[in-house]
């Protein structure tokens, strides 16, 4: 089995005086979407903040690529090639797309088939390109926060919950952009909408109570609703 | 910066892009109000040039200490020392230069200003940079600790001052040439109120051309909007902090230079004298807001001018007025910066 591209092993995490994350194992192979699931306050943000530096692990590693990435500053973790998405996706309101954008591409100007292609992923960012991002709408703000996360080539991408109060015509594109993605990169993504996590992922691992409670492939999990039931208490069904 | 190739745009409609031009207008209906109350036109246009370059040095002064909160949090009540090491720097190179300050010839007297503002920008730059490292840094996060560490550092660069260039109030003469009026028909207005309105707005332009037209401006929005982004994007932030906070000291300097020759007299308590309007601004305008920073400083700067003229005795608490009229029509000043 080849290496995997990420591994958790152990992963303690506290913020102040909460004990969130209580020995992660996680281990993400390379290639392909992992969904992360469990109920709110389970432990997935901070699993993706830890990762990316912005909480560090009070015990355990995290390795990424073959170094161990746990407490190194976030923009070590950066530059490695991990990037985040968070849930507030934390566009540069007062910057422009475009701004929002050369900031993202940290070696330079971006190249011109790459944003073509970002483009044709996301066709609303085209138009918007000279705004200030702080009037897109939040399906657009979304779109903005994935190809900021994309306007180089990544490694591995953290993204949480991007399909958050957007609208069901946007969440059909994402699916799309999703889909074309993780061809090209490796996607951890955290979600609670289940009808889109089981549309894209390969993989599922599920959290309750700071700890991953279940591992497998995510076909398995969308055809098993008993499973779903005993892991989320949900079924496809009605989340479709 | 170099900036990725524009994509050609669509015909569909796009919304409009909403411009806020009125905090621009205060300063204008603020002086247009105090002409019927002035009464003379003449008086009025001294005391409207006087508070604008009162405004532009404190502007000076505060758009450092702005940037300084708005991207890192911290309140540094220290800012004062290094208006107060800048005012007593170029105090000592103006002394060793006084053949060049005294002589009637503006070049020369521009070269000795020029040489006593280089030395005191590099000297309260350096002193930013250790006051980071040393003071600041220990307390990130940390409101309480950083007002009372900062005010510490405060009372010690003033008993410093005092160690170094003694505790008695020093004169601080204009450069010759930079003295007096110029008379246009009945109003005169001070050679040297010209060079400080001058310099404020040199001083502004350069901000904005940095911050919307390099790539480090565009960190430093990102970043006092979104620190935490900024990294997760692979930048350090840190580093961009020490330099901000080391170019906001550096300003702070000069913003010194210019309030102690507008003054002619200085002490080491001059810092801390005018850190309360300097507060004011940086809370009305906007924390985090260069341009709010402009604003307010000059209407600040107006409602000081203003009020000493026609109503002494409110002097003092007319700009504590001003700050809480404006936070009762915009809470988060004059120009919010979108903060995560």
């Amino acid at each position: 089995m080849a290496e995997p591209l990420l591994t958790l092993a152990g992963v303690h995490t506290h913020i102040g005086q909460y004990h969130i994350l209580q020995g992660v194992d996680l281990a993400l192979p390379r290639g392909g979407m992992t969904v992360l699931l469990g109920r709110n306050g389970a432990g997935k943000t901070t699993t993706l903040r830890t990762i990316m530096g912005l909480w560090k692990p009070s015990r355990g590693t995290v390795t990424f690529d073959g170094r161990s990435i746990g407490g190194v500053p976030t923009p070590d973790i950066a530059q490695a090639g991990i990037a985040y998405v968070p849930e507030t996706m934390a566009v540069f309101a007062d910057l422009t797309v475009a701004e929002n954008m050369i900031l993202a591409a940290r070696s330079g100007p971006i190249d011109t088939a790459r944003l073509d292609w970002i483009f044709g992923l996301f066709p609303a960012l085209k138009k918007f390109w000279q705004f200030p991002a702080g009037v897109l709408s939040g399906g657009q703000k979304q779109m903005l926060a994935i190809a900021r996360a994309i306007a180089e080539p990544r490694t591995l991408l953290l993204i949480d919950e991007p399909t958050k109060g957007i609208a069901p015509a946007i969440i059909e594109a994402m699916i799309s952009a999703f889909a074309e993605l993780k061809r090209e990169t490796t996607i951890l993504l955290v979600e609670q909408n289940f009808r889109f996590a089981a549309s894209l992922g390969d993989h599922v691992a599920v959290m309750d109570d700071g700890r991953i409670v279940h591992r497998g492939a995510m076909a398995d999990l969308a055809r098993d609703e008993a499973l779903q039931q005993r892991l989320l208490g949900l079924s496809l069904d009605a989340h479709q | 910066m170099t900036v990725a190739p524009a994509p050609a745009t669509t015909p569909e409609a796009l919304p409009a892009i909403k411009h806020d031009y009125l905090p621009i207008l205060l300063p204008v209906a603020l002086s247009a109000l105090a002409l019927p109350f002035v009464g003379n036109p003449t008086t009025w246009v001294t005391l409207t040039v006087a508070a604008l370059a009162m405004g532009m040095m404190i502007f000076v002064i505060a758009s450092g200490l702005t940037l300084v909160f708005g991207l890192m949090d911290v309140l540094n009540f220290g800012h004062g020392a290094f208006i107060a090491v800048g005012a007593y720097l170029a105090l000592s190179v103006l002394g060793l230069l006084s053949g060049w300050v005294q002589v009637d010839s503006l070049g020369w007297n521009l070269m000795a200003l020029g040489l006593a503002v280089t030395v005191a920008m590099i000297g309260t730059g350096l002193l930013g940079w250790a006051f980071e490292r040393v003071i600041v840094r220990p307390v990130y996060g940390q409101h309480l600790k950083q007002i009372l560490i900062t005010m510490g550092g405060l009372i010690v660069a003033e008993q410093l001052i005092h160690v170094i260039w003694g505790g008695d109030q020093k004169a601080m003469a204009l450069p010759t040439a930079l003295r007096g009026a110029v008379v246009i028909g009945d109003v005169a207005i001070e050679k040297f109120r010209i060079l400080a309105v001058v310099v404020g707005l040199v001083v502004f332009a350069a901000m904005l051309v940095v911050l919307n037209r390099t790539r480090i401006g565009l960190l430093i929005r990102a970043g006092v909007e979104n620190a935490e982004m900024v990294e997760a994007l692979g930048y350090r932030i840190r580093r961009l902090f020490v330099g901000v906070f080391a170019v906001g000291s550096a300003l702070a300097g000069l913003g010194g230079v210019m309030w102690a020759l507008y003054r002619e007299t200085l002490t080491a308590a001059i810092g801390g004298d005018i850190m309360v309007l300097v507060f004011i601004v940086i809370i009305i305008g906007g924390l985090g807001s260069v341009g709010g920073c402009f604003i307010g400083a000059i209407l600040v700067a107006m409602m000081a001018n203003y009020t000493a003229f026609l109503l002494p005795k409110v002097a003092l608490a007319s700009n504590i007025l001003l700050m809480v009229a404006i936070l009762m029509w915009r809470p988060q000043g004059l120009y919010p910066v979108a903060k995560r």
